[in-house]
């Protein structure tokens, strides 16, 4: 029993925040939410970074890291707002490629592009009528029931559908599924969309709370620059307290988002729970961040002028994306009060 | 990350179980702030410790069994799991055995360590006064230094089953003149010295639960001394917050309450779904306790590689005293018409057990540190927040 992280593995993410306080600073977010600038620069950058390359296998050249270390990133990706692409092409669609069977023709080829920053995937799953970043992916990965279609940017219609998340690409998406596209069906395909729905679901979780950090440090930032009756506002006990609660959300929701990575990295039975139970944290805090933040900000905090409003809004978004808010809640309660199994204090973690 | 017991976890837990399903009394003993449940708490503890299970983690010598934090979850969840009875002494064995094996010199180790694991000795507090709550630094009790002796006068209260207690433990100012946390010294009192008067406070269920301890020219050696004179302060606090927030409150007296709510709820289904948001703070309630318990081993875990943690140890008694609060308002929302009873009503099934709890959870976010003053600590020590 060791729940904690190795040390390459916190000095990776310290790497990655590092560099990505520097690219993607709110100025450059601020250039793509305009739209004076694409999201495309940016993401490129990361992607010869080798961030791309982290979940393709070796053998196609990447660094083959699973959804443990994936929980620390996809952090990361969230406290800078990184734009869809990276985390839907590089970890949810490398993942799906991963799980096909090597028969698959296109697989070792497509994996081998993403190792070499190619981010122009998308997946559509039933959860949602809306796939991001479909009218500029070159590979659709469709759900049909059971069954995986690919298909290329020539096979699918798509009506972009605005987000208030500006760098957001929202489209609904036209196809039709036909027995040539599909590269997996029955047991196998079932099997593959869960898994996919599941790390989909966990790289929203991660970015939730890393969301969430990065609108507490807003706050507290603020807290401390804004002067009311002749002292810093964060001097407060009103203002303090709301944050200390926002802290608390964010700290007892990590190691949940913890556990559930290890699950979805193991195939551990109680996957669906867990990384449901993740959301459910993870979603919870940056709600009370992002409220909390507007509150702290004061006007100020209802304007787009401050950097606070970009993390704000992406969490609103996310908190719906890869299966809504509700049916992660409804999928831990229906656990909770409808499954027959003993929820006895030793069975947090498989015990004898 | 390896989130699996080892064959020797397993084997600990197995045989933590056994001794347990075989020593648990049948009948739940009567509530440990009477005199008569003081007494078979006393030699509940005693037969735990005989067994070698009283203080798990404590250095063998000192009682214990040596074990490391995980061992200590993995009893707690089994040691809850059982129903076993409240821990009598463990304001004691907890709070001031840490601060003892921290700062104790081998002789107070020695002398107090083993009688506290056996519970020959029982341990009551001595932090509050009347004038020093929240604002513990305000302390005015007196132990003026008088060759191998400290005389103490003063008032200390709020403190827990003292009236059955054999010793107490607390912070002093022994400093003439000294302000605020400096000039304190921690010391242990025997409650049988001459000058001690020690009056019951009925708690909120009418029991004598707590008490106020009055200190009329009491000579304690100065033996009796943890850490340096005027030092005490740092001596109460140096002992790692996460120990007393997580040691005080394991995860699994949250996480069997939440189980057995569930079965409540089971239980009472139609009733309960009169009204959805009972079945969501059901759920909520289990899927709070489980991310505590998650929460405790990730927290153990970088114990165990050496991390020191901090402040962030307020947010966990902010969070487990709220969860429950939590717990059992729910349970009380669905026994409804029935939940006030006491155990002794012809009614009455489970209710002793769920009233008892919803009593007990109102005084959570109070002692320990209210939680008002643990959201401080967060904001001034996490958040680096300013103190004015």
């Amino acid at each position: 029993m060791n729940f904690t992280f190795t040390e390459d593995e916190l000095l990776f993410r310290e790497t990655i925040n590092r560099f990505l306080a520097t690219e993607a600073s709110p100025e450059t977010l601020r250039d793509i939410w305009s739209g004076d600038k694409d999201a495309g620069a940016l993401l490129s950058l990361i992607a010869e970074q080798g961030l791309s390359a982290l979940s393709v296998p070796e053998e196609q050249g990447g660094l083959a890291m699973g959804d443990v270390a994936w929980s620390l990133m996809t952090q990361e990706l969230g406290y800078h707002a990184i734009p869809d692409p990276l985390v839907n092409s590089a970890y949810v669609a490398t993942g799906l490629l991963n799980a096909l069977d090597d028969s698959v023709s296109q697989k070792a080829d497509l994996l081998e592009h993403i190792c070499e920053g190619d981010l122009g995937f998308a997946i559509g799953h039933e959860c949602s009528p809306l796939v991001a970043d479909a009218n500029t992916a070159h590979t659709l990965f469709m759900q049909q029931d059971d069954e995986i279609h690919m298909l290329g940017a020539t096979d699918v219609q798509t009506v972009p559908n605005p987000s208030i998340d500006f760098s957001r690409r929202l489209s609904q998406i036209t196809w039709s599924a036909v027995p040539k596209t599909c590269i997996a069906s029955g047991e196998a395909g079932k099997k593959i969309w869960s898994e996919t729905f599941n790390r989909g679901a966990i790289s929203v979780a991660g970015q939730l709370l890393g969301l969430a950090q990065r609108m507490l440090d807003l706050s507290v930032e603020y807290s401390l620059q804004r002067k009311q009756f002749g002292r810093e506002i964060g001097s407060f006990q009103a203002v303090k307290h709301q944050l200390a609660d926002v802290a608390g959300k964010i700290e007892i929701a990590k190691p949940v988002l913890y556990r559930a990575a290890c699950s979805l990295e193991n195939h551990h039975p109680l996957s669906d729970i867990h990384i449901s139970q993740a959301r459910n944290f993870c979603s919870e805090a940056a709600a009370l961040a992002a409220r909390v933040g507007i509150q702290v900000h004061g006007a100020m905090g209802y304007t787009w002028e401050v950097d606070l409003q970009m993390y704000v809004k992406r969490a609103w978004a996310l908190n719906n994306t890869w299966g809504d808010s509700i049916m992660h809640r409804a999928r831990v309660q229906d656990y909770v009060l409808n499954s027959d199994i003993d929820l006895a204090p030793s069975k947090t973690f498989e015990a004898v | 990350m390896k989130l699996q017991f080892s064959p020797e976890q397993n084997a600990f837990r197995l045989e933590v179980r056994q001794w347990l399903a075989a020593n648990v009394p049948k009948q739940k003993l009567p509530t440990y702030d009477t005199k008569e449940g003081f007494e078979l708490h006393r030699q509940w503890e005693h037969k735990l410790f005989e067994a070698g299970f009283s203080m798990v983690m404590w250095p063998k010598e000192y009682g214990g069994r040596g074990c490391d934090l995980i061992d200590w979850l993995i009893f707690e969840e089994e040691y809850y799991g059982a129903g076993a009875p409240g821990r009598v002494n463990q304001n004691g064995q907890l709070l001031l055995g840490s601060t003892l094996l921290d700062f104790g010199t081998p002789e107070q180790k020695a002398h107090f360590l083993p009688r506290m694991a056996s519970s020959e000795d029982m341990w009551a507090q001595a932090w509050s006064e009347p004038n020093a709550g929240s604002d513990m630094a305000n302390i005015s009790s007196k132990a003026t230094l008088d060759g191998e002796h400290y005389i103490i006068n003063g008032q200390k209260t709020w403190s827990t089953r003292a009236i059955y207690a054999d010793w107490a433990f607390g912070l002093f100012r022994s400093q003439p003149g000294s302000e605020r946390h400096h000039g304190l010294s921690f010391l242990l009192v025997p409650l049988n010295t001459e000058g001690v008067t020690i009056r019951p406070i009925k708690a909120l269920d009418g029991e004598e639960a707590f008490a106020e301890i009055f200190f009329d020219d009491v000579k304690v050696p100065i033996t009796n001394r943890i850490g340096d004179d005027g030092k005490g302060w740092h001596v109460a606090m140096a002992t790692a917050g996460f120990e007393r927030g997580l040691l005080l409150r394991s995860p699994a007296r949250f996480q069997q309450p939440a189980r057995r709510l569930i079965q409540l709820y089971r239980d009472n289904k139609a009733a309960a779904d009169r009204d959805p948001a009972i079945a969501v703070a059901v759920s909520k309630c289990w899927s709070d306790a489980e991310a505590y318990a998650l929460s405790a081993y990730n927290t153990v875990g970088r114990v165990n590689n050496g991390e020191k943690i901090g402040a962030e140890s307020s947010l966990n008694k902010i969070f487990w005293s709220e969860l429950d609060l939590l717990i059992c308002q729910t349970a009380m929302d669905i026994l409804g018409a029935t939940g006030e009873l006491l155990g002794s009503a012809p009614l009455a099934k489970e209710h002793a057990y769920w009233l008892d709890a919803f009593l007990f959870a109102q005084a959570g976010p109070i002692y320990a540190g209210t939680n008002e003053i643990q959201r401080n600590i967060v904001a001034e020590r996490v958040l680096g927040l300013p103190k004015k």
